[in-house]
């Protein structure tokens, strides 16, 4: 293609002839967008239709608590997650593999199921403090309150760290490090200037997720008692004080834009983008640890300990003790629970992957302004906090409730009209804006591989668009489909808020049920669940990782 | 039928490889360039009597030979900027014609146009008496029923299906033994029989190329388009290449559009070239008669080597640098007494001979080709020079030179500017 034509073909693409935006899938991308942006409608017009005093939308104290435990856990994270990865990438530390492995799983735990691990090996009359006072130590420092979360919340979120920065030190080219040596350049000042740099991108997009998690995050703080806006919403909406349920979660989703736009300054740089074509093949630029090799493995240790091997092992006593548990309560564990949790999965899977195909289609081969749009429209279910969203469509099945009831009063029939609130098809719209992202994202980079080329050469060989669509493309973006759909299942498996906020009356799945025991303090009765649910998030994380080859 | 082997011997293409880049350079030098810009509109005029004209030269098709493929007037806007401006060709049938020009001449968009990738903004395009494509009264044919196969510049195989699934694509509407028999007789024509389960992923990219051609001609098409067919592939397999493809096309006797940017391909392959620049078709005709009688500076630069000796004309003769020409060796001369023109000179037409007085410039540059010398010289009045001589004549940079016109062909002239 020359340049003039490769110069022209983007903006030609907006005329109207054949090979442009095809009207038919835009307007549905376009309806699946609109769709998706429609909670925050939801929440706005319910802000604005407040009658509440304005003056509630300061609460400066849970403001600064939640902006602080997102200061602190990323900070954190950066701290812990830094160090491991070079140790991991760079060093000769022994068990390199193992460790990598260890570190990296704390992900496989929801960290609302870590909360719970650590209340009862930490809490008062926890395993650690019985087994204290036994040897004479009357009190240790609670877990509940700001710095128990944000230690709870840390050791949860800190592999994000570890794995963008690895990937960065992984990608990054020795040979790079050599010519800035052969400049004259001392080790450390090459580490400096030409190291860090080509870091900051890695660790800082590992920080926005620490952040966002943090921010968002509903049963971690809940569990510790911790007030942060996600609290606050939540304690407003059972108050039935919605209104300012609604103006605290625009608060909270003004912090998000915030950090988003914070970290678009800091990571999207592309000077920092430069992967070398040698990338982690030299092994001579490893740093020998010497005598720093047993404080190094301590500090491993000591951090695999605290992420996993407390919450496994709580785990395991509750398993353990589970029988005797299950007696003295009336909740005891049903697989029913588990199919409900199957079933909405499955559900919020499959429309996740309908959704994403043509909104993904679109974005990887028709770029333009309106495309654009469309496809970052998707994401913000990214940047929205589960309990917020459920907010939203709580707002939204109410209202549609009164209108239906308002309706019935002239029309009578209308009250044949399904409701909403507290329905599934509600509960996995909530998924679906929720966890569309992951489906668009796989879809998408599969979809850019098909090359326009194929499609052209189908349509000469006598086939119409829409079976060139059939028979080229859709069997070339099948594999990001179902990446995609399988990592929607996994985390919607483990939603904990929106599900919260929009199970329908007598509808259990997983992690209501683990919601439920909490009250109950027969934590026994828990480890069922949780184990299934670190299972399942142990293999949502093998599909991302498959993903990213 | 069996695989064709390559008729050229390997020296001799390593001599015109050889003698290739030096036409490149000249071809992409930035003080031609602008020559060209002003000189379009003169060559339009002749492009338009070239290609309506049986003086178009010795052309390999034959005469009688019906039109496919009809292009008339069309023209191509991308956002204000013009890809292909009133453009008009036929295409006859068998014949292969090589659409040639520099990256950026509108010569991959008018396939696109004639495929219905693209839909023209001007113009008809005909094909076996159908109309394709007429903006003006609203008809467009979907690329689907224009019956025209495509060889695309990366191929385009898909890459979920087998070489053999990939052939037999466009074959879906036959019954399946037909289809096997005839994916069979391409892949044999083409020599990848024993490739018919491997996937594109497995195959060089040579063999893509092939599978890419037999995708194409499966179908039976009323035209063959190639984009820049050779451009993917290693610089060592392109000339083997280009002859099998030629072999192949002409084998199955099929009409072919062939866009390159390489002149030697072009002039190598084709039975016609049309030679294009900024949107429009400077010329057409046959290979050789394009070569010696350029309509405009542009195709004559493009296509090789060109350099320009400015002339007064005086009567009979025209007054140079290097002395007098008759005026008959100049083709159609015109230009009135006492004006000034500039007249086509290729390197082989001139020869420098060393002097010890003041001669007719200096060698400035000394190409070694191998084979040759190329010795660039610069005339006492600033204009330069190319001449070509055998490899045996070693001249030094500075030596001061005579220059003869060797020539034994009629001269190209162009007006002065």
């Amino acid at each position: 293609m020359s340049a003039l034509e490769r110069l022209g073909g983007p903006l030609a693409r907006l005329g109207s002839s054949d090979s442009e935006l095809p009207t038919g899938l835009v307007l549905l991308s376009g309806a699946i967008a609109a769709a998706v942006l429609s909670p925050i409608a939801w929440l706005l017009f319910r802000v604005v239709n407040a009658e509440t005093d304005v003056s509630l939308l300061t609460q400066p104290t849970t403001l600064l608590t939640s902006i602080g435990l997102v200061a602190v856990v990323t900070g954190a994270s950066v701290l812990l997650g830094v160090p491991l990865a070079f140790l991991t990438v760079r060093t000769d530390l022994p068990f390199r593999r193992f460790w990598t492995i260890a570190v990296a799983l704390p992900l496989v735990i929801p960290s609302y199921l870590g909360a719970f691990t650590y209340i009862s090996a930490f809490g008062p009359s926890g395993y650690v403090a019985d087994a204290l006072a036994a040897v004479g130590v009357e009190s240790i420092p609670s877990i509940y309150g700001f710095s128990g979360t944000a230690l709870v919340l840390t050791l949860y979120t800190f592999p994000y760290v570890f794995i963008t920065t690895r990937a960065s030190l992984l990608s990054f080219d020795e040979s790079l490090i050599e010519a800035a040596r052969t400049l004259q350049v001392s080790r450390l000042e090459a580490f400096r200037r030409v190291t860090l740099p080509q870091l900051v991108p890695g660790i800082a997009s590992g920080a926005l997720l620490v952040a966002l998690y943090a921010l968002s995050d509903f049963g971690t703080p809940n569990l510790l008692r911790l007030e942060v806006l996600t609290q606050a919403i939540w304690v407003e909406f059972n108050g039935f004080g919605r209104e300012t349920a609604a103006m605290l979660s625009l608060q909270l989703l003004t912090i998000t834009a915030v950090i988003l736009a914070v970290q678009s300054r800091v990571g999207d740089t592309t000077q920092g983008a430069y992967v070398g074509t040698r990338a982690g093949t030299s092994g001579d630029t490893t740093v020998s640890l010497g005598a720093w090799t047993a404080p190094a493995l301590a500090f491993c240790s000591a951090v695999v300990t605290m992420c996993l091997a407390v919450p496994l092992g709580v785990l395991f006593v509750w398993f353990r003790r589970g029988g005797s548990s299950i007696g003295r309560t009336r909740l005891v564990f049903e697989w029913s629970y588990a199919t409900n949790s199957v079933l909405v999965s499955v559900a919020a899977a499959v429309a996740c992957a309908l959704a994403a195909i043509p909104v993904a289609y679109l974005a990887a081969r028709h770029r333009s302004t309106v495309t654009e749009i469309i496809d970052r429209a998707t994401y913000v279910g990214y940047a929205m906090p589960g309990i917020v969203l459920g907010l939203a469509l709580v707002f939204f099945g109410v209202a549609y409730g009164s209108t239906v009831s308002d309706i019935a009063s002239v029309v009578p029939a209308a009250n044949y009209l399904p409701t909403l609130y507290q329905t599934l098809p509600l509960l996995i719209f909530a998924y679906v804006v929720r966890f569309l992202p992951q489906s668009v994202g796989a879809t998408r980079s599969s979809a850019m591989r098909v090359d326009r080329n194929l499609t052209e050469a189908a349509r000469l060989l006598g086939r119409s668009p829409l079976a060139a669509f059939r028979e080229v493309s859709l069997p070339l973006i099948a594999p990001g489909v179902f990446a995609g759909a399988a990592l929607v299942f996994l985390t919607t498996m483990k939603e904990l808020p929106a599900t919260l906020l929009l199970q329908p009356t007598g509808f259990d799945t997983l992690v209501t049920y683990i919601w439920a025991i909490r009250e109950s303090g027969s934590y026994g009765a828990a480890a069922i669940p949780a184990l299934v649910l670190i299972v399942v998030s142990g293999l949502s994380m093998v599909v991302i990782l498959s993903q990213e080859k | 039928m069996s695989r064709m082997t390559p008729t050229h011997t390997d020296e001799s293409d390593a001599e015109t490889d050889a003698a290739m880049d030096a036409t490149t350079d000249a071809a992409m030098d930035a003080e031609t360039d602008t020559a060209m810009d002003a000189e379009t509109d003169t060559a339009m005029d002749a492009t338009t009597d070239a290609a309506v004209d049986a003086e178009t030269g010795p052309a390999r098709t034959d005469p009688a030979a019906e039109t496919v493929l009809d292009l008339d007037g069309i023209a191509k806007t991308y956002s204000a900027e013009s890809a292909v401006q009133d453009l008009s060709m036929s295409v006859v049938d068998g014949e292969i014609l090589a659409l040639l020009g520099p990256s950026g001449c509108g010569k991959t968009t008018t396939l696109r146009l004639i495929a219905g990738l693209e839909r023209t903004d001007a113009g008809t395009i005909d094909l076996d008496g159908r109309t394709l494509a007429d903006p003006a009264s609203g008809v467009f044919v979907p690329p689907e029923e224009h019956n025209i196969g495509l060889v695309f510049q990366d191929f385009a195989l898909f890459p979920h299906l087998t070489a053999a699934e990939n052939v037999a694509f466009g074959l879906s509407d036959r019954p399946e033994s037909e289809r096997d028999e005839r994916v069979a007789e391409l892949l044999d024509l083409v020599g990848l029989t024993d490739h018919a389960d491997h996937y594109p992923e497995e195959l060089s990219g040579g063999q893509k190329q092939r599978i890419a051609l037999a995708r194409s001609l499966a179908p039976e098409p009323d035209v063959l388009l190639l984009d820049e067919p050779l451009s993917n592939l290693d610089i060592r397999l392109r000339v083997s290449m280009r002859e099998e493809i030629r072999d192949i096309i002409k084998a199955t006797g099929v009409t072919a559009v062939w866009v390159t940017h390489d002149q030697e391909e072009a002039l190598s392959v084709a039975d016609r070239v049309g030679v294009m620049n900024d949107g429009r078709l400077q010329q057409i005709g046959s290979p050789e008669s394009i070569f010696e009688r350029p309509a405009s500076r542009f195709v004559a630069t493009f296509l090789g080597q060109a350099s320009f000796l400015s002339a007064r004309v005086a009567g009979d003769s025209l007054v140079t640098d290097l002395g007098r020409i008759d005026a008959d060796r100049c083709a159609g001369l015109d230009a009135p007494d006492g004006s000034t023109v500039d007249v086509l000179v290729r390197p082989d037409d001139l020869r420098a001979a060393p002097t010890d007085g003041a001669g007719d410039g200096r060698i400035v540059r000394r190409q070694y080709q191998g084979p040759a010398f190329v010795y660039r010289v610069e005339l006492s009045d600033g204009n330069t020079v190319h001449c070509l001589h055998n490899h045996t004549e070693n001249f030094e940079v500075g030596e001061p030179v005579t220059v003869e016109i060797a020539a034994d062909h009629s001269l190209s002239w162009y007006p002065s500017e």
